[in-house]
């Protein structure tokens, strides 16, 4: 057993967040061309030339043939980037879809409503998040996967995203759509893409409590630096215990699937999934508190970390949804014992 | 990152386990909580057992006697007696984890020669003397005073959260050597024997009903001085080193316990239907997230332990968000006996299916209160957190100089 990571997923990690760091810098990132699409496409097909959509692809499909856990540590990074887009989709969509694994096309993903599940179908329509940067649209249900072709779509814009670069769109039903794949891939995709979707939000929490702690040594209120004060400083503690627990937890659960004797892979990624949501909701909020009044306006980016957390909170796997499928696992585990 | 265990790890489980299998069948009846020497017999008969095992010293290198074990192994060892429900370290804790490393480290070759054999065997039981009334968080402000005379030092002042005082042979006592506003810098680390003349222990009692706690008054207490281990006034330093002893594996039995112990909430619950809450049901996924998540955090400092040889910041990690689940846990566990919790009896339940766990959760609730206070208060652990692993600039005085401050005694 050795749960550290091995030189070459170091490295792994290490490289894409210096293509990161060259290519997709901050202020590049948080000022899209245009408020419609913020997928910039020349940059998509370096995260393709990079391996990031084909990288658990198998070998003799054109992929790097990696596990989860590679990916997962890609994805981090991509996270502490704050790089917006599809790109969990993107990656699940490799292999299925042609072109997906090389960034030549985008994908998007959106969760059909379960009219079984009252919560899911509501009253709330079906929201899509990038439809305007998207080739095709991939249709998850318990049943399968069904491909649709995005301007076939009685799509309304919203006007004001909550996240400024995840534009979102409103469509007053969904089409049957053309079937991809059937439920076995179906149930994959939830699991990895909950994985992924994690990975990119201990990434946020990551890069917030940087950029937190960065701004308490720098700025000085009664004579000295605020992160001197206990009630600053704990404030940053937090957010650190938090991102390294969720951290784990995201690692084990991607490793678990890769390595699936050693547990029960669902309960871990419900589990990851759950923490990683949290703690990148929490920091991002941290970060904004922390930064003062300075927090509430667009000078520091710490909004565009807790309003993503917001939005990735809601994708695959909400957390009320995944606390509740914990608890079943233990009702089932649990019985008989005293 | 590889969760597997290797053929070599896994047999070293599986002689475990058939060992523990054949042993723990024998062992005599627990004593009560209060019967202190009941207890000191018990755990160092326990330690015997382990020790003609060659289990003993788990975490020692061999060159204190100890079986040199890997830190993985050291993980699958705690497991293991976990999950066999065997006897705790009890009063063979300070001489085990922290005196006994320390004489390894810093003793001369007559001190190892003389205390570590004892330790192992469990023929003698040591206890710990750091803290002060005075000097709690704050422990480099400590102001016992060791005099030198002659051979000796005359120690005078006092200890507190000294546990098993009662029954130990021995104390590992910081003293003050140097100037008193010497701070970290005029420590000394003395082996003080109980019984000398002058030592006095009141003991105290915890809001739990336990007694494992005294405070120790020492009143010109004459201590050799081929008992201080390292120099004079280097004390601070000696205590340091210790903690590079410690591979991330501290928690691991009660991890496993609190997992063990949010199942019987959950069976309780399923029992009394608070299952059919939900809000019931997510308070128990929350926590069966966090335990999980601290069983992964657990896996990756002991990973780093054995790559490193050296402790990592996890551990500070582990012990502030460990503390935090465990109390929830706690009062997730109480506020479902309802008002059953209102007794720690094990009271018969209406629907005929046998006692409720009201003792082991309303014990295990109020416990868990020390658990953000004793071996450095979360409130300390944070302030480690910011100052030494994220940079942030120190408080005025309270770590002044410090490298690191030491890891007191878990009760």
């Amino acid at each position: 057993m050795d749960f550290e990571l091995t030189e070459f997923q170091a490295d792994l990690a290490e490289g894409v967040r210096r293509l990161c760091a060259g290519q997709f810098p901050l202020e590049q990132v948080r000022l899209p061309e245009s408020t419609e699409r913020v997928v910039d496409r020349a940059g998509w097909r370096q995260l393709g030339d990079a391996g990031v959509f084909n990288l658990c692809l198998a070998e003799e499909a054109g992929g790097v043939g990696l596990g989860l856990a590679e990916a997962a540590l890609v994805f981090e990074e991509l996270g502490r980037a704050l790089l917006p887009g599809p790109l969990v989709a993107s990656h699940l969509a490799a292999g299925l879809i042609d072109g997906a694994d090389d960034g030549s096309v985008v994908a998007g993903l959106v969760e059909r409503p379960d009219p079984d599940r009252p919560e899911a179908a509501g009253v709330v329509p079906v929201i899509i998040e990038h439809l305007g940067d998207l080739d095709v649209l991939l249709l998850l249900s318990d049943t399968g996967v069904a491909s649709v072709d995005p301007a076939s779509l009685d799509a309304t814009r919203l006007k004001r995203p909550m996240d400024p670069l995840t534009p979102v769109w409103v469509v007053p039903e969904l089409p049957e759509g053309t079937p991809v794949a059937g439920p076995e891939i179906a149930a994959w995709w939830r699991r990895d893409g909950a994985v992924l979707t994690a990975a990119l939000q201990i990434g946020m929490a990551a890069w917030t409590t940087e950029l937190a702690v960065e701004y308490a040594k720098q700025r000085r209120q009664f004579g000295r630096p605020i992160g001197g004060f206990q009630a600053i400083k704990h404030l940053c503690a937090d957010m650190a215990v938090r991102t390294e627990v969720a951290r784990c937890a995201v690692h084990a659960a991607a490793v678990t699937v890769d390595q699936p004797d050693v547990g029960d892979a669902l309960v871990a990624v419900a589990g990851a999934k759950l923490l990683a949501d949290e703690a990148a909701v929490a920091n991002g909020r941290s970060c904004i508190q922390v930064h003062g009044g300075m927090g509430f306006t667009w000078e520091v980016p710490a909004h565009l970390a807790y309003k993503r957390a917001r939005v990735l909170a809601t994708e695959f796997g909400t957390e009320g949804a995944l606390a509740e499928s914990l608890a079943e696992s233990l009702a089932e585990s649990g019985r008989g014992v005293r | 990152m590889d969760l597997r265990y290797t053929d070599a790890e896994q047999a070293f489980r599986g002689e475990l386990r058939s060992w523990l299998e054949t042993t723990l069948p024998g062992l005599p009846p627990k004593p009560s909580p209060h019967d202190w020497p009941g207890r000191r017999t018990y755990d160092t008969h326990w330690q015997r057992l382990l020790f003609d095992a060659g289990y003993a010293g788990i975490d020692w290198p061999v060159e204190g006697g100890g079986s040199g074990s890997s830190p993985v192994e050291e993980l699958i060892f705690k497991e293991e007696l976990e999950r066999a429900r065997a006897p705790y370290v009890g009063v063979n804790f300070v001489g085990l984890l922290h005196a006994g490393p320390t004489i390894i480290a810093e003793g001369t070759p007559e001190q190892r020669r003389r205390f570590l054999p004892p330790i192992l065997q469990g023929d003698e039981v040591w206890c710990q003397g750091f803290s002060e009334p005075d000097a709690g968080s704050d422990l480099a402000s400590l102001r016992t005073r060791g005099v030198r005379d002659g051979d000796d030092y005359v120690v005078t002042g006092s200890k507190i959260w000294t546990s098993h005082a009662e029954v130990a042979d021995y104390c590992e006592l910081l003293v003050r050597t140097g100037a008193d506003d010497s701070r970290h810098r005029g420590i000394s680390w003395l082996i003080l024997t109980m019984d000398t003349p002058g030592v006095e222990i009141r003991p105290l009692t915890t809001i739990a009903g336990s007694t494992e706690f005294a405070e120790i008054f020492l009143d010109e207490v004459r201590v050799p001085v081929a008992n201080r281990v390292g120099e004079e006034n280097d004390g601070w330093r000696v205590t340091m080193v210790t903690l590079s002893f410690e591979r991330g594996t501290a928690f691991v039995g009660d991890l496993l316990e609190a997992i063990e112990l949010l199942s019987s909430a959950v069976a309780l619950a399923q029992r009394t239907g608070a299952w059919s809450d939900p809000g019931v049901r997510r308070q128990a996924g929350h926590l069966r997230a966090e335990l999980d998540a601290l069983w992964a955090l657990t896996k990756r400092n002991v990973s780093q332990a054995a790559r490193t040889g050296i402790p990592g910041v996890g551990g500070t990690f582990f012990k502030l968000a460990y503390s935090e689940t465990r109390q929830r846990l706690g009062e997730f566990s109480l506020a479902l006996l309802g008002r059953a919790g209102l007794a720690a009896d094990d009271i018969e339940g209406l629907d005929l299916e046998g006692p409720l766990p009201a003792e082991t959760m309303v014990e295990d609730w109020i416990r868990g209160i020390s658990l953000t206070i004793a071996a450095g208060t979360s409130q300390i652990q944070r302030n480690i957190v910011g100052e030494r692993i994220l940079g942030l600039p120190k408080e005025p005085v309270s770590t002044d100089g410090a490298e690191r401050e030491p890891t007191r005694q878990r009760t």
